[in-house]
């Protein structure tokens, strides 16, 4: 599969453009002044047919999970149901304005107070609000509800704990607020060091944020533990629910003592990836957090949904309107066709894949931490023949039909392989994948040259990250 | 309706496999006391009955003829973007971590930064923030960071809910943000001059502005640029660019905004699509990602993620920002869009003015008043006695006119924001006039 | 192994420095550090005139993929930053001792290198795997 790669830039060429504009058939009454316009257009001019080609060979160049597996640990790449897709096509809901959606749209307001209440009862949070656009936006949005908390109750609580096997969206979205970051380690057998967390409390601790399960796929034995120690020295506990996958339906995250999580509606809730977004990352709250969520709010009253404004202890607004809502609706359709039991054994049989996987797998790939996991475990290259690493494993599989897993993620693992498999995959499936790193393994006996060069069937080889980072082409110039 | 391939067969083979005896014995570290609740969500349901049920939701949706911008716009969108970008291996892939695989997304990526400079006059643009509202913020932070002062000026003509946004995350970050009033439609300029310091890290101005007034661009930075604070301009509407001056050739450091109206929905807000972008000199501390030009090992030309230092998955705390996912697909679409509509663009945002002029001189003609006399593009003002009244009858008659301001600016009672694009055809608004003269 | 030259001292977080004469140091990252780092793309400079503490940051050294904090070995003033490296970073790979130094510093407290570790020490640091 050879292929040159171009970019729209190179078809190019006057007169191509035919798109035509609709005339409005009179002259501005009020022509804007010649040095407010611009000087020169220099987009491009190609035809519609160069379009259609170019994007659709682009397209070719890709890979998604409608091409095959794509395990990508913590990203949860499941399958996405086309009714989703359908849903959110509809004029209905595509072509109503957000300035008017009291007026005009209460079936949207409808989906979206719908919507929260069924993540509240999954969750077990009192509160919902679906304005944050991505986990990261949700995790913001979750610390400057921590710090508004405080600031209220006139306490000052600068420092936030996170494992060191977090997402670097948790310290970033920390320091973002202004709070410091204190490290957490984990304990060999994944779980969060007790001692070492309680040593780290005092009357400085604002809050910690861990995900559940944590990123080593793994679910916390002592989590009632650190809710009780955080809760004691009066310090909110915050879920990232990135891995909400392997819980759903099993266990209510604010059962578990959690005060606030974020859920990432393109993960558990099968909404597409996007390649890169848009997601969506509500955030849920206790009844004690409820006041100070963003603005604004959906309320309903006599059969009428209305957006109330009239929050003092809010954070304020963190988005241009009400979020991503075209998201919430895939989330929404997805949710109403599975239902309570759909959902619960969505986590069952994502958790099956996983440990039918780590099973098979640690065999031959060591296992750093040998229990049973949740939706997703991880292994790595320690011990593989010829030093090779897990970079060209990960390679190598692409040649392989697989998409990689995570890679060097989470941190305190060196040379890690994070393993999604997620629920919408079948046991061939499975199987498949681990005959082709049981063949990769055997590679890197008989065939090292290989797995160094690969990937050898991709639409390009091996990229160049060095050379894009230390001279940096942000556009195309010709 | 469920989406799990593995029989129950399947299941208990596997099972076997790990060595328990059922999917139940897997949850063991979840404490028992709480495992298993009952949750209560509605009853399950078919494809067809979701669709349905959903259709019937949705059609409780009014659809009117809509003259409302005020950060969102109606424009067409060419079946192109709506068809292409439904292919299966955009949408569905992730963040282009394995670049061999990710080239299609990486590349139309790299155009979409490609039209962005060229359309706000910058030198490096990324691949895109959530919305508007959060580009500003997080332009904000940037400047912030990069002048290493606090305190940071914004117009009152900047999108009200761009300025709470703003509000909330210098709240967050300790920022003093500062509104600089406006006279005329436009940022007063002189009062800028006198409030701005040399501790000020940026002066913020939106064009066209929340009043659809085209701002003093060029005046902005200079005033800026005296006191050594950079220029952001903001923008809600980015089909402007395809006919006004860029915001970079007139001065300013970081353009932002929202590209809704580049080939995406209203879709009752969201999602959208942010816009940032800046010159050069700054390239090291702009949020997000970044697609850069490279070479596979054959020495073809490829794509990849690149300057990734700055962001959170390997600066952590010290990163910035904290954005990860972003809006891949709304800036894919606007590739596209931008692709198919190329320099044409120029024609249809002059549309999108003259059919804008046309509306404002029949509403002047009927009496209205023009509040602002000052060069717009597509939206403008008018204040009508019992504005609130009149916009609800027209409602019952099928069109939204405009967006009250009052809301937002408590001394503009009886105004209306109204924006024209080019879905406004010249009938809608003759129609529009005749109501108004019943009404 | 590394490459450790003899007439220079080393700090535990792996920067050398080179006394030119009485006053000035030159310092830069050593040989092991820019390989653990692999390909650097871009090194960022402190400011000429800047006023550092020993272990103080100075600069910043980038790979694709890490980020790694350049600590000046003494207290002093920085005199003079190596330019080149803005557009080749990549002399710190090749050359981590001479085309690829840093900056050069005015060293405020002679004591100071005395602190440090001479090759052997740095040597015995680098194999105790820290």
């Amino acid at each position: 599969m050879v292929s040159t790669m171009q970019t729209i830039f190179s078809l190019h060429k006057k007169g191509k453009n035919k798109y035509t504009v609709p005339q409005f058939g009179e002259k501005s009454f009020d022509p804007i002044p010649e040095h407010l316009c611009r000087s020169k257009l220099d987009l491009v001019d190609v035809s519609e047919v160069d379009v259609v080609r170019h994007y659709r060979k682009l397209s070719s160049l890709n890979f998604g999970v409608d091409n095959g597996m794509y395990p990508l640990g913590s990203c949860t790449m499941k399958y996405n149901p086309k009714i989703n897709d359908a849903v959110a096509s509809l004029v209905q809901f595509t072509g109503q304005h957000p300035a008017t959606i009291e007026e005009l749209s209460q079936g949207a307001l409808q989906i979206m107070y719908e919507l929260s209440q069924m993540l509240c009862a999954i969750t077990g949070m009192k509160r919902f609000t679906l304005m944050p656009a991505a986990g990261a936006h949700g995790e913001l949005t979750g610390v400057m509800i921590i710090k508004k908390y405080f600031e209220i109750k006139g306490e000052r609580r600068n420092v936030i704990l996170i494992p060191d096997s977090a997402h670097g969206t948790n310290p970033a979205s920390v320091a973002m607020c202004g709070f410091t970051v204190k490290e957490i380690p984990s304990n060999s057998d994944g779980d969060v060091d007790i001692d070492a967390l309680r040593a780290a409390m005092d009357e400085n601790v604002a809050a910690m944020m861990l995900t559940c399960p944590n990123t080593l796929g793994l679910f916390d034995r002592n989590i009632i533990t650190i809710a009780e120690i955080l809760h004691t020295h009066g310090a909110l506990f915050y879920c990232d629910g990135a891995n909400l996958n392997a819980i759903v339906g099993k266990v209510r995250p604010a059962d578990l003592g959690f005060d606030i999580m974020h859920v990432n509606l393109h993960k558990t809730f099968s909404t597409p990836h996007g390649g890169g977004g848009p997601g969506s990352g509500p955030i849920g709250v206790v009844e004690t957090l409820s006041p100070f969520m963003p603005v604004p709010v959906i309320e309903k009253k006599d059969a009428q949904y209305y957006l109330e404004y009239n929050r003092p202890q809010s954070i304020g607004r963190v988005h241009s309107f009400y979020g991503n809502f075209l998201i919430m609706l895939r989330a929404y359709t997805y949710i109403r066709m599975l239902g309570a039991s759909g959902l619960k054994q969505v986590a069952e049989h994502a958790v099956v894949n996983a440990n039918y996987l780590r099973v098979k797998l640690q065999t031959h790939f060591n296992l750093p931490y040998k229990r049973i996991c949740m939706h997703e475990f991880v292994i790595n290259d320690e011990g593989m023949p010829g030093g090779i690493t897990t970079n060209e494993i990960a390679k190598r599989l692409l040649d392989y039909g697989f998409h990689a897993p995570t890679v060097y993620f989470p941190l305190i693992v060196h040379g890690a392989i994070m393993v999604e498999p997620t629920e919408t995959e079948h046991k061939e499936t499975l199987d498949a994948f681990v005959d082709a790193m049981v063949a990769i393994k055997n590679e890197a006996h008989t065939n090292p040259e290989v797995l160094k060069a690969a990937p050898l069937t991709t639409p390009v080889r091996k990229v160049d990250a060095v050379l894009a980072a230390r001279k940096p082409v942000l556009q195309w110039e010709e | 309706m469920s989406f799990l391939p593995n029989s129950d067969d399947d299941i208990r083979l596997m099972c076997k496999e790990i060595g328990v005896d059922s999917p139940e014995d897997l949850f063991v570290d979840i404490p028992s006391r709480v495992k298993n609740p009952g949750i209560e969500l509605p009853s399950p349901l078919s494809e067809q009955e979701a669709f349905h049920s959903i259709v019937r939701i949705g059609n409780t949706n009014r659809r009117v003829c809509s003259l409302v911008g005020g950060g969102v716009y109606n424009h067409y969108v060419p079946a192109v973007v709506d068809h292409l970008s439904s292919r299966s291996e955009f949408y569905t892939a992730y963040t282009p971590y394995q670049p061999e695989v990710s080239q299609g997304t990486l590349a139309a990526i790299f155009e979409f930064q490609t039209y962005m400079c060229r359309l706000t006059g910058m030198d490096v643009a990324n691949a895109s923030m959530y919305d508007g509202a959060t580009a500003l913020a997080e332009s904000m932070l940037m400047a912030v960071r990069t002048t290493k002062k606090n305190t940071v000026l914004c117009s009152a003509a900047v999108h009200p809910h761009y300025r709470q946004v703003l509000a909330t995350y210098a709240w967050a970050s300790d920022i003093v943000l500062q509104i600089v009033p406006y006279k005329n439609g436009s940022t007063n300029y002189d009062e800028l001059s006198h409030i701005l310091h040399n501790d000020v890290a940026c002066v913020i101005v939106q064009s066209p502005n929340f009043f659809g007034v085209i701002e003093d661009i060029a005046k902005a930075a200079q005033i800026a640029h005296e006191h050594k604070a950079l220029c952001i301009v903001t923008f809600t509407e980015a089909m402007s660019l395809g006919l006004l001056e860029s915001p970079g050739q007139l001065g300013a450091d970081i353009v932002c905004g929202e590209g809704q109206s580049l080939g995406n929905y209203p879709a009752c807000g969201g999602p959208l699509l942010g816009i940032l972008a800046c010159r050069k000199e700054f390239m090291r501390t702009i949020p997000g990602r970044l697609i850069g030009k490279t070479v596979d090992q054959e020495g073809r030309e490829a794509y990849v993620m690149t300057l990734q230092t700055r962001e959170q998955h390997i600066r952590r705390e010290r990163a910035t920002s904290n954005i990860c996912t972003n809006e891949g697909l709304c800036a894919l679409r606007a590739s596209m869009y931008l692709s198919l509509v190329g320099n044409k663009l120029l024609e249809l945002a002059t549309v999108n003015h003259t059919a804008a002029s046309y509306c404002l001189e029949k509403l002047v003609a009927l009496g209205y008043e023009r509040v602002f006399d000052a060069p717009f593009f597509n939206e403008f003002v008018i204040k009508i006695n019992n504005a609130k009244d009149v916009r609800n009858k027209l409602m019952d008659n099928g069109y939204a006119l405009g967006i009250p301001l009052d809301t937002y600016y408590p001394e503009m009672s009886d105004c209306l924001l109204i924006a024209v694009t080019e879905c406004t055809a010249k009938d809608d608004i003759d129609t529009l006039v005749t109501l108004l003269q019943t009404i | 192994m590394s490459n450790i030259p003899e007439n220079l001292k080393y700090t535990k977080t792996h920067e050398w420095i080179e006394v030119q004469d009485d006053y000035t140091g030159v310092c830069g990252i050593t040989d092991h550090a820019q390989e653990m780092l692999t390909d650097i793309v871009f090194v960022e400079l402190p400011e000429v005139g800047l006023e550092v503490k020993a272990g103080e940051q100075v600069a910043v050294v980038e790979s694709v993929k890490a980020v790694s904090d350049v600590y000046s070995p003494v207290s002093g003033r920085i005199v003079e930053v190596n330019k080149a490296l803005e557009d080749s970073p990549d002399l710190l790979n090749s050359d981590p001792y001479g085309k690829g130094w840093i900056f050069k510093i005015d060293i405020k407290d002679k004591h100071e290198l005395d602190e440090l570790m001479d090759a052997s020490s740095y040597a015995e640091h680098v194999a105790s795997g820290e």
